[in-house]
């Protein structure tokens, strides 16, 4: 029998990847009753780094210091990008409000300010990017002052070779060392796994251990780097114990996914969407849906069925990693409502032959079309229906993995989709008016 | 340098040519521009034919299929997997060709068994409901990169010299006579000439042009096949569509994959073959009805070949050109120690090398006979690690405290890269990660490389193998060249998997950034007191 909630929310999120977590969390800070459903896994890919937007126009491979600059000349160049519908400030209030919930939530950030930063990858390098881990924040500063500095890494971490960095950009930066240690106990093993030694570093004893073989490594090193590894739910702490231990700043490279960063992401987001009264429902998927006065989503894999209903709904559910979108061998398809897609032609224009080609590939702007709002159009060019939002990777129009915009889209939209949120239901006569 | 015998090209001839000529103690050079059959002899389904898909439009071809696939599962039988293979015709298809298949085979003298068909479906389940005949023939599998680098393995043990990347780029004459070949080496751009006494040239579909730098003309034909892997092995044996050679009528099985293919496309030109959208669609319209499976089926990569045919561009996509090979001596050109060997099969490439080696050994007044067909080729530890499954079975039998599991997908490890890295270097060449990816499995499996191309490298750097910049150009360089065969299969599931490796590689790593004058700016400029 399918179980029917009584409670009518005033916003289901459905997604649980960054632009659902900000959605749900900008909705429970502004009051409104927010249930968010989703399949998991949505930031498992994550880095950790919060990018804004570097990069405009990608064909001409512009990297831009100042975000709000770049978000200007996109308002120009592309009115129907969906970060040409962000004004400043509301992307300057999505990253306040996003970073400084995390950083409640055990994960604290560099503060924000007007320009992105630089931050050195495990390849060597330099990814352009603005909002900043703490843990990350001093490798920021070497890398644009370029001290004497030890990068570590510990054997049998794969994908991490410091030796790489260093042979990488050390032509220009000859105070950059690099030395490889034994992780603490793992003598005797040939492969690390990144989470496995986060979770360790968390107890004192291997702290100690560990800082025990760096410490005479260090030589005249004004900085040290380690790979992504220093503490997972405790990083803050740990990091902290890692810049007491070796008397240097310390700084996190990130590494490849399922990063410990993007672990931690996960983690502090939960924490925060959690204790600011959003109810989670995971690991279900919506089977069907109707819109009439309210929402109605039935869900699936709850025993027995269940319906939520709710004001208004936020489409979060992201590309074709993230299932929003389906791509067949005809064309590509909205999976949860059957959504109009905007898209190439044909699938010969989807890929450029050059996977590098600075212009992209179409395919990566094709997506749902919105009003101004954030609200889908169906396929009259009209809102779908009238409470329905969607946000982040699934709008047509961007290209965050060149434009370097990931987070900037997800937390930009669902700010300012929520904002109407509110505003819409704070009209009197609800979801009808705020067209 | 001095040979006996330049051999130009890396192919499956070619490397079968170096192996027949040091099997008779002829000192032989072989020069290749890129790297083992990195031509047709790498882009082809891996079919050693029985012969059968030859019976009805040409005997000659399927006669000499069915022998030399006799001797190479003898000689060869490393590289080559026993799988038998059906013949299966469905609702719709021509039922003259099917009832005249039997005698054609006879007449062959290829054994075809008929099979009942809910038994071949019982055995196949891919094959489709609406299967109306189904004849059982010795067709098998070839592993053309381990037959070639085994092949080439022996060869040099014998004292043949390789030479990788080495472009011919002109001939010197002196009259009737080639008196040396000047050669490119394409990495460190130096020159050289080579004196050889004979001269053949075994370039594949590249052959008209280097025939024509010796000023020896020769008519050729350039057919384009393409082939798609799948992501699952769908079959045990292969199975061929029972009708008149087409579009998309073999599926071959291969390690934990299949492949599907092709189709004959005739193309003026060499330069950028690569598969696209339409071809990969009609592979697997034209192949549905067979094996519907195909509907749904993942793909991981498509790839693209030009097969070398003789004759004069006539015919209209290239089926009706003898699949026969040809061996010009270039006398009636005023050549005396020219040879162009061209056209012909995977499944033929012995008796190929067999009649050039017989020329040339009769123009240099040797008299030792061919060996190739009764010595077994010999084992050799860098020319195993193409075949899936032995690595981790080597891995897990002597898993070292040093030998990091590299690829997870086709779990390689470090030390098979080590091992492939060191016989490279001790041929005196500069390994890539493309090379490595050759010779083994990694990059081949579902992540097609967004992971291990990244452990490979971080892996040889640890070494002290690479220095500088290199990993990075690496990396670039691979993606680049596997990309071309996966764009036009990204759909459904591979496309998902397609855009994490782009959220890796661009997005984090901003790979297609580098040289841009903002990140350079980024990379070597040591800005202002503490701004970031």
């Amino acid at each position: 029998m399918t179980q029917t909630q009584t409670k009518t929310w005033d916003v289901a999120v459905v997604g649980a990847g960054m632009a659902g977590m900000a959605a749900s969390l900008f909705a429970a800070e502004r009051g409104l009753s927010c249930i968010q459903i989703g399949n998991g896994g949505g930031l498992l890919f994550a880095s950790g780094l919060l990018d804004l937007l570097a990069v405009h126009p990608v064909a001409a491979r512009r990297v831009w210091d100042n975000p709000f600059e770049a978000l200007a000349m996109i308002r120009r160049d592309q009115p129907d990008h969906p970060l040409a519908r962000v004004d400043d400030a509301s992307m300057r209030a999505a990253f306040q409000s996003f970073t400084s919930a995390l950083g409640d939530a055990g994960m604290p950030f560099a503060p924000l300010g007007d320009r992105n930063a630089s931050v050195l990858t495990s390849l060597g390098t330099p990814k352009p990017t603005y909002g900043v881990p703490r843990t990350m924040a001093a490798g920021v500063d070497a890398l644009a002052g370029r001290p004497p500095c030890l990068l570590l890494d510990f054997r049998g971490l794969r994908e991490f070779s410091a030796r790489q960095i260093v042979a990488t950009i050390g032509d220009t930066w000859p105070g950059l060392r690099m030395a490889r240690v034994e992780f603490p106990g793992a003598e005797a093993t040939s492969e690390l796994y990144a989470a496995h030694m986060a979770v360790a570093l968390e107890s004192g004893e291997f702290r100690e251990r560990t800082l025990a073989r760096v410490r005479p490594l260090l030589g005249d090193a004004r900085v040290v780097g380690f790979p992504a590894v220093l503490g997972l739910a405790r990083s803050a702490v740990v990091h902290a114990a890692f810049e007491e231990g070796l008397g240097v700043p310390v700084f996190e490279i990130p590494t490849m996914p399922t990063s410990v960063p993007g672990l931690r992401l996960n983690a502090a987001l939960e924490q925060a969407v959690v204790t600011r009264g959003v109810h989670r429902m995971l690991r279900v998927d919506v089977a069907s849906t109707s819109f009439d006065e309210t929402a109605v989503l039935t869900l699936d894999g709850v025993p027995g069925g269940q319906r939520v209903s709710a004001r208004t709904v936020v489409l979060a559910t992201g590309r074709f990693s993230g299932r929003g979108l389906s791509a067949g061998q005809q064309g590509v398809t909205e999976t949860l409502l059957g959504l109009p897609v905007q898209q190439p032609a044909s699938r010969d224009a989807w890929h450029s032959r050059d996977f590098l080609d600075p212009a992209g590939h179409a395919i990566n702007r094709a997506g749902l079309a919105t009003d101004d709002d954030f609200r889908p159009l169906d396929a009259t060019g009209r809102p779908a229906w009238p409470g329905l939002y969607a946000v982040g990777s699934i709008l047509a129009g961007q290209d965050w993995m060149r434009e370097k915009c990931g987070s900037g889209l997800a937390l930009g939209t669902a700010r300012v989709a929520v904002d109407r949120i509110a505003r819409q239901l704070r009209a009197p006569s609800g979801v009808g008016e705020a067209g | 340098m001095e040979t006996q015998v330049l051999i130009i090209g890396g192919g499956a001839t070619g490397t079968a040519l170096a192996r027949d000529l040091a099997l008779r103690g002829v000192d032989c050079v072989l020069v290749e521009r890129d790297d083992i059959n990195a031509g047709a002899s790498g882009r082809n389904h891996g079919l050693l034919h029985s012969g059968a898909r030859y019976v009805s439009n040409d005997h000659e071809a399927a006669v000499e299929c069915r022998t030399e696939g006799e001797i190479l599962k003898r000689v060869a039988f490393r590289s080559i997997q026993d799988t038998g293979g059906y013949f299966v015709a469905v609702a719709g298809d021509d039922e003259k060709y099917v009832a005249d298949f039997p005698g054609h085979c006879q007449r062959s003298g290829i054994q075809a068994k008929v099979i009942d068909v809910a038994e071949a479906r019982e055995r196949e389940p891919a094959i489709s409901e609406h299967a109306i005949a189904v004849y059982e023939v010795p067709d098998a599998s070839v592993d053309p990169f381990r037959l070639s680098l085994e092949s080439m393995a022996q060869a040099r043990s014998l004292g043949a010299r390789l030479m990788r990347r080495t472009r011919v780029v002109g001939f010197d004459r002196e009259g009737p006579r080639i008196v040396a070949v000047r050669v490119l080496d394409t990495v460190s751009g130096a020159e050289q000439r080579i004196h050889a006494a004979q001269v053949v040239n075994a370039a594949g579909a590249w052959a008209r042009e280097v025939a024509l730098l010796a000023g020896a003309p020769v008519e050729m034909l350039y057919s384009k096949g393409t082939l798609l892997i799948t992501h699952g092995r769908m079959a045990q044996h292969v199975i061929n569509r029972l009708r008149k050679p087409g579009n998309a009528d073999i599926l071959m099985p291969g390690g934990t994959v299949s492949v599907l293919g092709t189709t004959s496309l005739r193309v003026d030109s060499l330069e950028d073959i690569h598969p696209t959208v339409a071809e990969v669609d009609r592979i697997v319209d034209e192949a549905a009805p067979m094996l519907p499976g195909l509907r749904t089926m993942r793909f991981i990569r498509a790839y693209a070949g030009v097969r070398p045919l003789l004759g004069s561009p006539a015919g209209s996509d290239g089926r009706n050109v003898s699949r026969g090979f040809a061996l010009y001596d270039h006398e009636d050109q005023g050549l005396a120690n020219f040879a162009t060997l061209t056209g012909g099969k995977l499944t033929t490439c012995r008796l190929m090398a067999e009649r050039a080696a017989d020329l040339v050994c009769r123009r240099l007044g040797v008299s030792s006979p061919c060996l190739t067909a009764i010595e077994v080729i010999p084992a050799a530890p860098e020319c195993e690690w193409t075949v899936p499954g032995r690595a981790p079975r080597e891995w897990m039998r002597a898993h070292g405290l040093d030998d990091p599991m590299l690829c997870e997908c086709e779990m390689v490890s470090g030390s098979v890269v080590d091992l492939l890295y060191a016989s490279l270097r001790e041929a005196g060449d500069m390994p890539t990660l493309t090379d490595i990816g050759l010779r083994s499995r990694v990059g081949k499996g579902a992540c097609q490389g967004a992971f291990c191309a990244v452990r490979t490298v971080a892996h040889l750097y640890q070494r002290g193998d690479f220095q500088a910049r290199r990993g990075l150009d690496e990396i670039t360089d691979f993606f680049r060249e596997r990309w071309r065969g996966q764009h036009p299969v990204l759909w459904g599931e591979q496309l998902a998997q397609a855009e994490l490796m782009e959220a890796l590689h661009c997005g984090l790593f901003g790979e297609e950034l580098r040289g841009a004058d903002g990140v350079e700016a980024l990379r070597s400029a040591v800005s202002g007191e503490g701004t970031p």
